[in-house]
C-alpha cells in the first residue's frame, strides 16, 4: 500500500478529464455512487463530533486497505487546505458539501482518480467511481466490487424491505445514483435544450448544471442522473439512464448537423470568435472561459480544429477553473489576478492549436452536410 | 403569498421542479430561502426541501411523540433537517415514512443488491419458514419422528441466525 501526498495526487488531473472513453465527444464522463451507512451508528448530520471521529477512525483504514486503493491519498478533511478541497470538487472527486467538512470527515482517493470514498458526508460512506465517456455498466461493476469488499469488514445498515438505509429518504433502497456529464452546445445553440430537459424530467431523471444540484450549466455541460432509488434494480436504473443518454446524444448530433446545414455562418462565427478571444485575451473569468471552450470543443468535434487539439481543450475545461488556476499559481490570488493567470494559461495551451480551418468551405451555401 | 416555511414573511422565492412527472412547488421568503441554502449552489434539491416540509407532518400524524431508542432522534428533528438520525430511525418512524417513500420512489420495497451477510440471513430465515411448514404438516399427519427431526433442524438454524444477528 502506497500512501500519496495530496500534492502528488493533484499534480495531474485523473484519466476522466481527457474524454477518451466511449462516446467521449458528447459524454464527457460517467459516474456511479453508492451511499452506505454503518448499522446503529448515528448518521453524520446527527452524530456528535467524537462519534464522527470514532467512525472515521474505524472506516478509513478499511477503505485504505482495499485492493483498489493500493496507491492512494487518504486524509481527514481538516488536514486538507481550502484550495485543495476546491480542486477536488472541480475534479468531481468530492462534493461541495464534503468540501465544507472538517474534523470527523475524511476522503480516500486512488492514484488514478477513478475511485473516491467520502467518509461522513451526508452518509457514513459515499463510494463513487468516475470514468471518461459513457460507460455506466463498467463503472457499476467496479463500484459493486468495492462495495462487496467493504461489506466484508463493515456492518452496513440494511433492511430486507427498504434496502440500504440512508440519512435522506431520497437515497434509501439501492443508495445508488448514476450520472453522466453531457456536452450539448448544439442543442443550446438551436434552442432545443429546454425541451430535452423537460422530457428527461418526465422520465424520472434529473438534469442539472456542471457541479450538481442547483448549479448553472456552464460550458453547455449538463448532468443527467436518476432520481429514484427504491423499487428498481440497480441494473434497470442504469439501463434506463443509458438509454436516455444515448437518445440525447443522437439529438445533439442531429442538432449539430442541422445547424451546419442551415446556419453554417452562425456556427463558424461562434467557433471562430471563441478561438479569437481565448487565444488573445489577457484577462478572462472562468464562466466566460468555459462557455468559449465549449465552442472550441465543438469545433474539434466538427473537425474545424485537428483531433490532436482535443486533449488540450478537455484539460482546459478543468485547468481553467478557479481553484486549479490558484493551484497553478501556487499562491492565493485575487479575483483579478486569477482572471489574468487563467488567460495566460489558456493562451499558452491554445498556442499549439492552429487557427480554425474554415477557408476551404463554400462561402454562402450549406457547407458540410456529413456528420462530424 | 406567505412563505411555506415560516408562514409569516412574504414569499419572494418561487421554485418549481418536475420530478417523475409530478410538479413540486414551494414558495419561500428571502430569509428562509437563504437558510435552506436555496441561494447557494451547493446541495439544493426541491425534493429534499419538501421532505423537510410535508413529510415531517406526516410522521407527526402517524407516530406522535416517537423518539428513536438508539440515537434519540425525534420527528421535530426530521422536520428541521429532512434527514434521519441513524439506521434504527427507519424502524422507529417506519409508518410515517411509508407514504413519503411512495410519493418519492418507483416502489415501496427494495429489489436491488443485498449484502452477502444479509443474503445469508435471508436465506436462513427462508429455510426456517419452509421447515416450519413441514413441521406442521408432519404433526398433522402424526409423523412424530420426522417432526422431532425437523424441530431440531429449526433450532439449529435459529441459533445460527442469532449468531449472525
Amino acid at each position: 500500500m502506497i500512501e500519496m501526498k495530496i500534492e502528488d495526487l493533484l499534480k495531474n488531473p485523473g484519466e476522466w478529464v481527457r474524454a477518451e472513453g466511449p462516446n467521449g465527444k458528447i459524454v464527457m464522463s460517467s459516474r456511479v455512487r453508492f451511499a452506505r451507512n454503518i448499522r446503529d451508528y448515528p448518521f453524520p448530520g446527527w452524530a456528535k463530533k467524537a462519534e464522527r471521529q470514532k467512525l472515521l477512525e474505524m472506516v478509513q483504514p478499511v477503505v485504505e486497505g482495499l485492493p483498489e486503493m493500493a496507491e492512494h491519498f487518504g486524509d481527514s478533511m481538516d488536514n486538507i487546505s481550502a484550495i485543495d478541497k476546491q480542486v477536488l470538487v472541480e475534479r468531481h472527486l468530492i462534493s461541495r458539501e464534503h468540501a465544507a467538512k472538517n474534523v470527523g470527515s475524511g476522503v480516500v482517493i486512488n492514484s488514478r482518480e477513478t475511485i473516491s470514498v467520502m467518509i461522513n458526508e451526508e452518509d457514513h460512506l459515499r463510494v463513487q467511481s468516475i470514468k471518461s465517456g459513457l460507460q455506466l455498466k463498467n463503472i457499476f461493476k467496479a463500484i459493486d466490487k468495492v462495495d462487496s469488499e467493504l461489506e466484508e469488514h463493515l456492518d452496513f445498515a440494511f433492511s430486507p424491505k427498504l434496502g440500504y438505509l440512508t440519512a435522506c429518504p431520497t437515497n434509501v433502497g439501492t443508495g445508488m445514483r448514476g450520472s453522466a456529464m453531457l456536452h450539448l452546445p448544439g442543442m443550446v445553440l438551436s434552442d432545443q435544450i429546454n425541451q430535452v430537459v423537460q422530457a428527461v424530467n418526465k422520465l424520472g431523471l434529473a438534469v442539472r448544471g456542471l457541479y450538481g444540484e442547483g448549479t448553472e450549466a456552464l460550458g453547455n455541460v449538463f448532468q443527467v442522473s436518476n432520481q429514484t432509488t427504491l423499487g428498481e434494480k440497480e441494473s434497470e436504473v442504469l439501463e434506463r439512464l443509458n438509454k436516455v443518454i444515448l437518445q440525447i446524444l443522437e439529438h445533439e448530433e442531429n442538432a449539430r448537423i442541422t445547424l451546419l446545414e442551415k446556419k453554417p455562418k452562425l456556427i463558424y462565427d461562434q467557433i471562430g470568435r471563441a478561438y479569437g478571444i481565448l487565444s488573445n485575451a489577457h484577462t478572462i473569468s472562468s464562466k466566460e472561459a468555459l462557455n468559449l471552450l465549449s465552442l472550441v470543443r465543438m469545433g474539434v468535434d466538427l473537425e474545424i480544429f485537428p483531433a490532436s487539439a482535443r486533449a488540450a481543450v478537455d484539460e482546459l475545461f478543468i485547468l481553467s477553473q478557479p481553484a486549479h488556476v490558484q493551484k497553478a499559481a501556487a499562491r492565493k490570488l485575487t479575483a483579478e489576478e486569477r482572471d489574468a493567470w487563467r488567460a495566460e494559461l489558456i493562451r499558452a495551451q491554445l498556442g499549439n492549436i492552429p487557427r480554425p480551418s474554415l477557408g476551404d468551405r463554400p462561402p454562402m451555401d450549406g457547407g458540410r452536410t456529413e456528420s462530424e | 403569498m406567505v412563505c411555506d416555511i415560516c408562514k409569516k414573511a412574504e414569499a419572494t422565492v418561487h421554485l418549481t421542479q418536475i420530478v417523475d412527472g409530478k410538479m413540486l412547488k414551494v414558495d419561500l421568503c428571502e430569509s428562509c430561502a437563504k437558510e435552506k441554502g436555496v441561494q447557494e449552489a451547493a446541495g439544493f434539491s426541491l425534493a429534499d426541501l419538501l421532505v423537510g416540509l410535508g413529510a415531517a407532518e406526516e410522521i407527526k400524524v402517524e407516530s406522535p411523540g416517537a423518539q428513536c431508542p438508539v440515537c434519540g432522534f425525534t420527528q421535530a428533528d426530521f422536520k428541521k433537517t429532512g434527514r434521519l438520525g441513524c439506521s434504527a430511525c427507519w424502524e422507529t418512524f417506519e409508518a410515517g415514512l411509508a407514504s413519503l417513500l411512495k410519493a418519492m420512489h418507483k416502489g415501496d420495497h427494495h429489489i436491488g443488491k443485498v449484502p452477502a451477510k444479509a443474503m445469508h440471513t435471508l436465506a436462513l430465515s427462508g429455510k426456517v419458514r419452509e421447515l416450519s411448514e413441514q413441521l406442521e404438516k408432519a404433526v398433522r399427519e402424526e409423523k412424530y419422528e420426522d417432526a422431532a427431526q425437523i424441530r431440531d433442524e429449526i433450532r439449529e438454524l435459529e441459533s445460527k441466525l442469532k449468531q449472525t444477528g
